[in-house]
């Protein structure tokens, strides 16, 4: 009897351990980098542009190409995201095409993001002539984000009360008023949760971007969805990967820059999370 | 709005006059109801031709690979130097590294994420469930570029430490930092497969005389196997995909070794590594980022499927 007792402690122990382990390992990596790069963090960082000189190197390009590729994603991929939803959801028969296109949905969301990016770069850059622009950037993301979108919206639509939607029935509206009027309003707050945590993912991408030929040096802001650009994730990609010791600061410092974003995107998105439960109940 | 309020408001229909113009909006509506049916089925068609968008151009390309180059060189060959001057296009070290790495990966996914899935699904209290739950969610949040950094930066100087002939670039530390990046996909899908256990397995256990231990490892991992193995499988198919922590941490030399303290390549590492260049459309470098491409995806497409319909069974089984 005694020695089953010293099991049930040491697996507890261990198991304890391992999460310790891992929850220590996050630690360890926020502190390391915010060690590395503090102190470089400073107004002349986000308002430069990328240098041959660690000290006088900057984040400002990258920010901003972030933002603009970000803004396309979320145009692209928001509508299509919830049509694609409310369709599966609302509308479509239980058939054969309707199992395909969900089984499916499931899958691409397993696909590694650099296959989008190799699908990116065929379609949107070589055969759509989009060239390597935030256009091409933000549509190769947009169908990265997409099931993922997809997903959290169909959760959001159908937490909503059937008893809501009979009633909007019962008063004589049509289908889509019903959609309209109803279920999207309820279901927005979730729809809005599961989107920023999608783009917050799209943010921290670095290889789609890569392959289609995003660029790694550049020294002016996008002025149209045709120019060239570069992103958060490659511009630190590209300073970890030089051999000087300033630019690694520089790295860290960025990827301060990029872990405080995503904090931001990922409070907002508790918050409307918390907001909306409170909201149904 | 009119049309609406005729065509279903019974006390409105009273002061349109005319039948004609009742069945005029109707037709407006139904037209109206019709075409946005149609755009939203258009945008969840979208995702089938994002499927085949990608099978068809990694099959067109892969095509215009094996014009130029004979599949026994791809399949036999132990040599991976498309952008040397002596070209040689086996896949082989390439396959072999991101095995190595995934191997790594998942050696310290698999048993920190089950044991973490005992614990928070049998084991733990509330309260202590609900901080490390979103706390092991974070990991899985965080980009990847940041866990290559840290892989490079910071691992690797700590291993050099323990194993000095170990060398700047591994498959040794990226794989560590991959698991650790891995391991709550593996928790949390193993803790989903434990919990869809029905209680009266474990009460018929107990009834026995077992211990909790024993219940959780004889009785409840056993039952839940096919879920686990269906959380292994999707963590082995994140790590073969997985980019930016092995073109950062893990070399871009295809070796053909097992050897984890040497630099190696991987199938993502190669692609991001052309890409970086400035490869025209067309030539033959062009080409093996698609084939290595199709490698990739179907490797990971079979993982996901198994892994989806383990997990479809495990449901059927007990819900």
């Amino acid at each position: 009897m005694k020695k089953a007792h010293w099991r049930e402690w040491a697996f507890q122990a261990v198991a304890l351990m391992a999460m310790v382990f891992t929850i220590g390992v996050l630690i360890t990596l926020i502190v390391d980098v915010c060690m590395d790069g503090l102190l470089r963090l400073n107004w002349q960082f986000l308002t430069s542009f990328p240098s041959r000189k660690p000290a006088e190197a900057g984040i400002l390009a990258a920010l901003v190409g972030s933002a603009c590729m970000i803004a396309l994603t979320a145009l692209f991929a928001l509508p299509l995201g919830v049509g694609s939803a409310i369709y599966l959801e609302e509308y479509a028969p239980k058939n054969w095409l309707s199992q395909i296109i969900e089984v499916n949905i499931a899958n691409l969301a397993g696909v590694p993001s650099i296959i989008y990016g190799l699908l990116g770069l065929e379609v949107f850059v070589r055969n759509m002539h989009m060239g390597r622009s935030l256009l091409a950037g933000g549509a190769t993301m947009a169908l990265l984000v997409l099931p993922m979108i997809i997903i959290s919206s169909r959760e959001a639509i159908r937490a909503v009360p059937p008893s809501i939607r009979e009633a909007s029935y019962a008063l004589g509206a049509t289908r889509w008023k019903t959609i309209r009027h109803q279920v999207l309003p309820l279901a927005l707050p979730g729809i809005l949760t599961g989107t920023i945590l999608a783009l917050s993912r799209a943010i921290g991408e670095a290889a789609p971007l890569i392959t289609i030929g995003a660029l790694t040096y550049v020294a002016f802001l996008p002025d149209s969805p045709l120019s060239p650009f570069t992103a958060l994730p490659i511009q630190i990609f590209n300073w970890t990967s030089r051999p000087q010791k300033g630019f690694l600061t520089d790295a860290a410092a960025g990827i301060i820059v990029l872990l405080i974003v995503l904090l931001f995107m990922n409070a907002i998105a508790i918050w409307l999370r918390n907001r909306y439960q409170r909201k149904l109940y | 709005m009119e049309a609406n309020i005729v065509e279903t408001n019974v006390g409105a229909r009273r002061t349109v006059p005319l039948p004609h113009a009742i069945s005029l909006h109707r037709k407006a509506t139904r037209l109206r109801e019709g075409i946005i049916h149609f755009v939203l089925f258009l945008c969840s068609i979208l995702s089938i031709f994002t499927t085949l968008g990608i099978v068809f151009v990694l099959i067109f390309e892969t095509v215009g690979f094996f014009r130029k180059v004979s599949p026994l060189d791809f399949f036999f060959d132990t040599q991976w130097t498309p952008l040397f001057a002596e070209k040689h296009f086996g896949i082989w070290p390439l396959v072999c590294g991101t095995f190595l790495t995934s191997i790594i990966a998942m050696l310290v996914a698999m048993p920190i994420g089950i044991f973490s899935a005992v614990y928070l699904s049998e084991y733990s209290p509330d309260r202590v469930r609900r901080v490390l739950k979103p706390a092991l969610e974070v990991l899985a949040g965080i980009p990847t570029v940041v866990y290559g950094y840290f892989a490079l930066l910071f691992i690797t100087p700590l291993l050099q430490k323990l194993i000095p002939p170990m060398s700047g670039f591994n498959a040794l530390s990226p794989g560590i930092v991959m698991g650790v990046m891995i391991l709550p996909i593996v928790s949390s899908l193993s803790e989903d497969a434990m919990y869809a256990v029905p209680q009266s397995l474990r009460e018929g256990a107990y009834a026995l005389g077992a211990r909790k231990l024993h219940v959780s490892f004889l009785v409840v991992v056993p039952a839940a196997l096919s879920g686990i193995t269906a959380a292994f499988l999707l963590g082995v198919s994140r790590a073969i995909g997985e980019t930016m922590i092995v073109a950062i941490a893990a070399g871009q030399q295809p070796r053909f070794t097992l050897n984890p303290l040497v630099p190696i390549e991987t199938m993502t590492a190669y692609i991001v590594q052309v890409s970086l260049g400035d490869t025209p459309h067309g030539t033959l470098e062009y080409n093996t980022i698609f084939v290595v491409g199709m490698m990739l995806f179907v490797s990971t497409f079979a993982l996901n499927i198994i892994s989806h319909w383990l997990r479809r069974r495990y449901r059927e089984a007990y819900v």
